[in-house]
């Protein structure tokens, strides 16, 4: 019965790792004259672009330049890209820096934050402890907000959080603002747990970001000052906030699922009056840091049904009402670049 | 000449797996050459049940930690969703598979198959990978996280009884060790398997999956095909009623007249008296006050990374600088036990726990420091782990091995669960140095206290000798104190 048993074994074994292998032998082939094949979409001159005002994004055309951020002109969407020497998870630009979030694949994956001047070069880059999520620079280009998931490695346990820090241009580090007084209604609070993402600048001091409690049960809008090292409570149910370029509205997604289903869909606070308009024509979940496109447009990403890693931008009027449209096709991370 | 020595019958109706658990179990009982001074000769070899289950155990783990190590990844980048959502489920997830432990080892001394109980573990975790495969659903990845738990609570106990019964009573530290060694292994090669499939095939989640699946069959393939099924109910009973009048067989082989009946399957059988046990009681209460001071490595890690650069670099590589540690340790450590008493390693062992603490917690930031840290855990893990086991697994009886087990782990497992939960707001209140460096003075204060609770369970048997130099004595309770 032994003898038996170990034959079995040893048919299990071969069984097993020639399928395996074969598998995987062929998903390597694949992936590999996949990543050779040259990506399919037209191309324009990265010089001449960059003269003009214009989008800044990763492209997620399959194909060799897949992950690339890349540039369209912000009077032609649709039209033809310019490739950039640079990949990134996540990008947030400006005429003359950008922030890109990127992973460092190898036997060892590991993340970066990387600041880039005009010419894609890299002055400076620290590491992230976890996937990238968000980044965003301070509208004077002083400071870059960004968030990480983290891994709460127990032995065998599987805990999300996110980090998120806020860095100086210059170098200065401000920390991790878990670590800052969180403020409700002039008394400091100190939930037993807390997770913050989403950092928007309104200034080189002021910024929103989204802290959550799920022992207390909120996803709070919070107001931060950088100086005093604080975060202010502003209002409840807001997440992942984006300011307006005129400063006086935040883009956000709300979840609206039911019975603990998550379904976020864009939104809109006005900030003087504390209205809140859902934009309820977006049926999707939408879960992504929302951008300005102009004073009156939002635009995001939504990854497309049935090809992963591949995703659209698409923009909405920010008082709502009509429905969303592709803005452009193959892309993730926008951001708007004016010289 | 001990009982061990003596030539013994074999009757025909001594099945082979029970043959196999009494041979695996005594083969290596023979005293060490009375002249022997070596310290360091080896007992005899680990039983090769307690190495294919150590194989299995490696390859269900790297089968697991595999898929553990990219979930985050594939749930953001591939199914473009938010961990947050994830993560709610994962912590509601936690406590009832540490209490299936202590059904899984009930289950596994009622019908004393522990091997069939291990099997459904091993199999309901191997099962969660074709799940992945099948669908790409966030319900259903949290479904595959919430099965692989409950898998790993039910076949814990029931494996490390079999450990137990297929070790000898005096290395049993040892044999957890190997075991130990061989389940860390595999977490540390999950991991870096594959971040090796997803480098060399980016986006390759589904071939990681697919990998991970066929190595958690073979590890079920090598449960069921190379471990005998021990009886260990069965082969104690046996081992205790050696003549066939003993075993209420007639007297002569082949005699028909006269037969009462094989009360091998019958007493003594399974009883929750163990629990009344002053002994298991004071470890399941040391347990529980040791693991309400033992916080999530998560904190350690998060505490690390906040103050130093490198940490934060490597930090998906964190636990696996902590699980080669273990894994180097833990054989080292088992033999330690051994000698020294494995009550006083599982309790000082928390002394690295504190070590590890005190470098979280510490102002000063360096590499070293990190390092440092992850070497502690390691320490922490491998002198308490593997421990607890054998020494329960020492202490009770055959009859209720497996749900001794499974209960005390459940209670370090739970109380673990607690203080995690509690230190978070510890954490947010206070600072997070603060925060760490009270915990490490509350365990320092605990663990003396825990030593002295403990200070008889290493001692020598019921006839107060001391110990004889260089060779472990059975602890009290262990029924087959057979030298003297």
């Amino acid at each position: 019965m032994k003898r038996r048993n170990l034959t079995a074994f040893a048919a299990l074994v071969v069984v097993v790792l020639v399928a395996s292998g074969a598998y995987t032998w062929r998903a390597v082939v694949r992936s590999h004259a996949e990543q050779k094949k040259p990506t399919q979409v037209e191309q324009a001159d990265l010089a001449t672009l960059s003269r003009q005002p214009r989008i800044v994004f990763r492209s997620t055309a399959t194909g060799n330049l897949y992950g690339r951020v890349a540039e369209v002109a912000l009077d032609d969407p649709a039209g033809p890209r310019a490739f950039t020497g640079v990949t990134c998870d996540r990008i947030d630009a400006q005429a003359a820096q950008a922030a890109c979030l990127r992973t460092k694949p190898g036997v060892v994956t590991t993340w970066e934050a990387e600041l880039l001047d005009a010419d894609w070069k890299v002055t400076s880059s620290w590491a992230l402890p976890g996937v990238p999520s968000r980044t965003r620079l301070s509208p004077d280009g002083t400071l870059v907000g960004t968030t990480a998931f983290v891994t709460g490695h127990s032995y065998a346990s599987t805990n999300f959080s996110t980090v998120t820090e806020i860095h100086g241009t210059d170098g200065t580090d401000y920390g991790n603002i878990e670590d800052y007084r969180l403020i409700e209604d002039g008394h400091t609070i100190r939930p037993v747990d807390r997770n913050m993402w989403g950092v928007t600048f309104a200034d080189d001091n002021t910024f929103y970001a989204t802290t959550q409690s799920k022992s207390m049960g909120h996803t709070w809008l919070v107001k931060g000052d950088l100086a005093r090292r604080t975060l202010t409570v502003v209002v409840d149910h807001v997440e992942c906030p984006s300011l307006s370029p005129d400063g006086t509205r935040i883009a956000f997604k709300r979840n609206v699922g039911e019975g603990g289903a998550t379904h976020w869909t864009p939104a809109v606070l006005d900030l003087a009056t504390g209205t809140i308009t859902i934009l309820s024509a977006e049926k999707r979940s939408v879960d992504d840091q929302i951008a300005w496109l102009d004073s009156a447009t939002l635009m995001y990403g939504v990854p497309r049904d049935g090809q992963t890693g591949v995703s659209d931008v698409w923009q909405m009027p920010a008082a709502g009402r009509s429905s969303p449209e592709v803005l452009i096709k193959e892309a993730w991370s926008p951001s708007v670049v004016k010289p | 000449m001990t009982a061990e020595a003596r030539p013994r019958r074999r009757s025909p109706e001594e099945r082979a797996a029970a043959l196999q658990a009494i041979r695996d179990r005594y083969a290596e009982a023979e005293p060490p050459p009375a002249q022997s001074q070596d310290r360091r000769q080896r007992r005899g070899r680990v039983s090769s049940t307690v190495v294919t289950l150590g194989i299995v155990s490696l390859l269900t783990d790297i089968s697991s930690e595999s898929v553990a190590a990219v979930l985050p990844l594939y749930i953001t980048a591939s199914l473009g969703m938010t961990t947050v959502a994830y993560g709610f489920i994962d912590g509601l997830m936690q406590g009832a598979p540490s209490l299936m432990r202590i059904v899984a080892g009930w289950m596994s001394d009622k019908r004393d198959h522990p091997k069939r109980v291990a099997a459904l573990g091993y199999a309901l975790s191997a099962a969660t990978r074709a799940i992945l495969l099948l669908s790409t659903s966030l319900a259903a990845v949290t479904a595959t996280v919430a099965i692989d738990r409950v898998g790993k609570g039910i076949r814990t106990a029931p494996r490390d009884a079999m450990i137990a019964a297929s070790s000898d009573p005096r290395t049993i530290g040892r044999s957890f060790g190997v075991h130990r060694a061989l389940d860390t292994a595999g977490s540390a090669i999950g991991p870096l398997l594959a971040f090796v499939v997803l480098w060399l095939i980016p986006g390759g989640y589904r071939n990681v999956f697919v990998i991970s699946f066929g190595v958690a069959v073979i590890g079920v393939g090598a449960l069921v095909l190379l471990v005998p099924d021990l009886r260990p109910r069965r082969a104690a009973w046996l081992e205790r009623h050696r003549s066939r009048v003993a075993r209420g067989l007639p007297k002569c082989k082949n005699c028909t007249c006269g037969v009462t009946a094989l009360a091998a399957e019958g007493a003594p059988t399974f009883s929750w008296t163990f629990l009344r046990g002053r002994e298991l009681r004071r470890i399941l209460t040391v347990s529980v006050v040791l693991g309400l001071l033992t916080v999530g490595d998560g904190f350690i890690y998060l505490s690390l990374q906040a103050k130093d650069g490198f940490a934060t670099q490597w930090f998906p590589l964190l636990y696996v600088g902590t699980n080669v540690a273990y894994m180097t340790l833990a054989v080292p450590a088992g033999r330690l036990a051994d000698k020294v008493g494995r009550a006083k390693v599982l309790v000082w062992g928390h002394v690295a726990l504190v070590g590890a603490y005190l470098c979280a917690g510490a102002s000063v930031s360096s590499t070293s420091v990190t390092l440092l840290a992850l070497l502690l855990l390691g320490i922490f893990y491998a002198t308490t782990d593997g421990v607890l086991a054998a020494l329960v697994g020492r202490l009770i009886a055959t009859e209720s091995r497996a749900s001794a087990i499974g209960t005390a782990q459940s209670a370090v497992d739970v109380s673990r669960l607690v203080a995690s939960s509690a230190f978070g707001i510890l954490w947010f209140t206070i600072g997070r140095s603060e925060a760490v460096l009270t915990v490490a003075c509350l365990l320092a204060a605990a663990v003396p206290a825990a030593a002295y609770a403990l200070r008889h369970l290493d001692a020598p048997g019921t006839s107060g000798g001391a110990p004889d130099e260089g060779r472990p004595q059975p602890v009290a309770s262990e029924r087959r104190a057979g030298q003297a």
